[in-house]
């Protein structure tokens, strides 16, 4: 029996999902893309002054044309992420701008380097069933800050990949680069790589960006996951059931812009939604009742038939420490027991404002007991002991037995040494084992091998990009395809000849 | 007279605007000045929440709720300050918005509602705000301190456009400039030559009244 864990009942599900289809008729929402309106309106809703008011008969089909599950594939084209069931896979936080320094732990701004290590270690942890563009590169433009995250974890890995966009045109560039990495729009549409993170602004508001942006995304056929996020007491109900309708009506809007853009295209009931802190004014991931709203929330997708998306395993602490640890690891349990099929916030550390490498490597231990967990406890024979004892009688000597050298890989996980099981009481510190593990994986790390043709082609975007804002090199970049073919400014073409 | 302040102090701890506007409209039935009425009264009230504020025995929807009923006798004794020509002197005028791009508002509107409640004269334009707008209502005011929020990492660099576009216009020397939200930490500050950063609305009132101390008496007792 696979453990699971539900918060719940039939009952209160059906008020959550009621009371969203009330909200959505009567206050509706707010929808800033004209085209967003004007395929709500046509569909049957009322639109005044940038309000939507959305009856269930329209909200109905879309969950019915919404997949209940798809695929994000690897870069050899296998399916490596499957958004459906109670299927539960992890990947690091998104976006943050800082990182905790790996010599100093004081938390610094990202650059490109950081990132590309993350990449490399997340590649090569198998906890991670994708990649994240996890932190916005501090010694790039800003403007090209959403699409340089997607670059480099192109260029260095060959996993699925968490992302998202921070404008419609960037978008498009973002889009254009995974095109070049598929190496058609068909083959992208085919087996998406990406999944992309919208998030409208609670309560209730599909800003012109992320309004947009769902129809983009729905007719590239690159999966969409609508990141709503209440804040319990603050940007919503302070209950937490108040803010799980809220939550729901937020993602059944974004569904139904969705679909009526490409009835069918994939989308994700993702969330990050928290408590307010009222006594700080601070938004704890960490906190039990941010745990709860994020499998509250899930449960209501998955009541509704679609995949899911939470955003756990991230902690307030402000270093790597026992509340790290408490928060991060309690709820990677949570989510595994929740049987969520995406959980983000890997790594990260106050309040989503700080990346950690460190946190990651033993976050991966964190998840990797979950996923221990979620395996259950099974009969591994007909008899569950007898056979065992009918060998050893009252000696006990099990350790001899032909059974327990055949089974203890199925029953017991192996941590890493990051988790301290040794004899030896003089072993450095979590951080100083995480470091240390972090090193070795990146030794060990090789670079995927991506073909010429699309090398050539993602850095022909990139350049063509670079090129109005007078940036000269794409940095945590290895060229290693000959630049005389790029037709680039002769200051970033000699910087890549430079580099090659 | 000592029990009708001990009610209005107590009307602000209780977060109850009917009471505080009703003993506000009576002080003034009874002939006690307003000024007396803010400073013995209302102010100690508001006095006293930061400080259960601080120890953890109120919250911040307790805060808010404080603030309106000191808003509530403001009302009730402001007109009656400006009629007898004796206006209450302001702690200082705040400008306060959300930058460009970003439209969340929850954080700068509590620091707005406490700066209020403090005796600031606060100006708030809202979100996505462009720098100009900053500028030029700083212009416009006066202003001692423009205050700029954002939620977003994407976002949080137009904080430092505000500060450049108050350069351009010549007003950077003459206005102190607070950033804060959730990304923002006190090293970007410092990176982008902001005078401060606080970490919540209570701290952000603190700071206000530190950047300002020479400028103001802000004691009026």
């Amino acid at each position: 029996m696979r453990p699971k864990l539900e918060l719940l009942d039939r009952a209160l599900l059906d008020r959550i999902v009621d009371e969203a289809f009330t909200l959505l008729e009567t206050l509706g929402t707010k929808v800033g893309s004209p085209e967003a309106c004007e395929l709500l309106a046509s569909a049957g809703a009322r639109v005044e002054d940038g309000v939507a008011h959305l009856p269930k008969d329209l909200l109905q089909p879309a969950l019915e044309s919404a997949p209940h599950e798809f695929f994000l594939y690897d870069r050899q084209g296998n399916p490596a992420v499957h958004y459906g069931s109670d299927d539960v896979h992890f990947d690091p936080g998104s976006s943050c701008l800082n990182i905790l320094d790996p010599d100093t732990q004081q938390p610094r701004p990202a650059i490109s380097g950081d990132l590309v290590r993350m990449v490399q270690i997340t590649e090569m942890l198998p906890q991670y069933a994708a990649q994240s563009t996890a932190m916005v590169c501090n010694d790039v433009p800003s403007e090209m800050g959403d699409w340089y995250r997607l670059l480099l974890v192109l260029w260095y890995s060959n996993k699925p990949i968490v992302t998202g966009a921070f404008s419609v045109a960037t978008l498009r560039t973002m889009i254009e680069l995974l095109v070049a990495d598929s190496g058609s729009r068909q083959a992208l549409r085919e087996k998406p790589r990406a999944v992309f993170d919208v998030c409208p602004s609670p309560p209730l508001n599909w800003s012109e960006f992320a309004s947009q942006n769902m129809i983009e995304l729905a007719r590239s056929g690159v999966p969409a996951e609508i990141v709503s996020m209440p804040l319990a007491g603050a940007t919503a109900p302070v209950t937490l059931a108040g803010a799980i309708v809220q939550h729901a009506a937020e993602s059944l809007a974004g569904i139904a812009i969705h679909q009526l853009a490409n009835p069918g295209a994939p989308a994700v009931w993702g969330g990050a939604p928290a408590i307010f802190d009222m006594s700080t004014g601070n938004t704890p991931m960490g906190a039990i009742e941010t745990a709860m709203l994020d499998l509250g929330c899930a449960q209501v997708g998955k009541s509704l038939g679609l995949p899911t998306h939470g955003y756990l395993v991230a902690s307030d602490a402000r270093q790597i420490d026992a509340q790290a640890g408490m928060e991060s690891g309690g709820s990677a349990l949570l989510g595994a027991l929740a049987g969520i099929n995406m959980i983000s916030g890997a790594g990260m550390l106050d309040f989503l404002a700080c990346h950690s490498i460190e946190k990651l490597v033993i976050d991966a231990e964190a998840i990797a007991s979950a996923q221990r967990l979620l395996d259950g406890i099974e009969p591994r024979a007909e008899k569950l002991a007898l056979d065992s004892f009918a060998q050893t009688g009252l000696h006990g000597d099990f350790l001899k037995l032909k059974e327990t050298r055949l089974l203890f890989r199925k029953e017991q996980h192996f941590p890493s040494p990051v988790i301290d099981r040794g004899a030896d009481s003089n072993v450095p510190n979590i951080i100083s084992r995480a470091h240390q593990r972090a090193n070795e994986l990146l030794e060990s790390y090789q670079r995927p091998e991506i073909s010429a043709a699309t090398q050539e082609a993602l850095l022909a975007i990139a350049l063509r990009e670079t090129k109005g804002l007078r940036f000269g090199h794409l940095p945590g970049i290895e060229l290693t395809v000959p630049t005389s073919q790029f037709d680039c400014h002769p200051e970033q073409a000699a910087f890549a000849q430079r580099r090659t | 007279m000592q029990e009708h302040f001990t009610a209005m102090r107590q009307s602000v701890l209780d977060g109850a605007p009917e009471t505080a506007g009703r003993l506000a409209r009576e002080a003034l039935a009874q002939r006690i000045a307003p000024l007396e009425v803010i400073d013995r009264g209302f102010v100690p009230g508001m006095a006293e929440v930061g400080e259960q504020y601080a120890q953890h025995k109120m919250f911040l929807p307790d805060m808010l709720a404080s603030a309106e009923a000191m808003k509530a006798a403001m009302s009730v004794l402001e007109p009656e300050l400006k009629r007898l020509g004796t206006e209450r002197p302001t702690a200082g005028t705040v400008v306060l918005g959300t930058t460009k791009g970003d439209i969340h508002e929850i954080g700068k509107t509590l620091v707005g509602t406490l700066l209020v409640a403090n005796g600031f004269n606060v100006h708030d334009l809202g979100v996505d705000v462009p720098s100009e707008q900053f500028a030029a209502k700083v212009r416009e005011l006066g202003a001692d301190i423009v205050g700029i929020s954002a939620l977003l990492t994407t976002t949080m660099r137009g904080q430092k456009t505000v500060i450049e576009a108050l350069e351009r216009e010549g007003l950077r020397s003459s206005v102190k400039v607070i950033v804060g939200g959730a990304p923002v930490t006190k090293h970007w500050a410092e990176e982008i030559g902001a005078d401060g950063y606080a970490k919540d609305a209570v701290n952000a009132v603190s700071l206000v009244k530190g950047l300002l101390e020479h400028r103001f008496a802000l004691n009026r007792g």
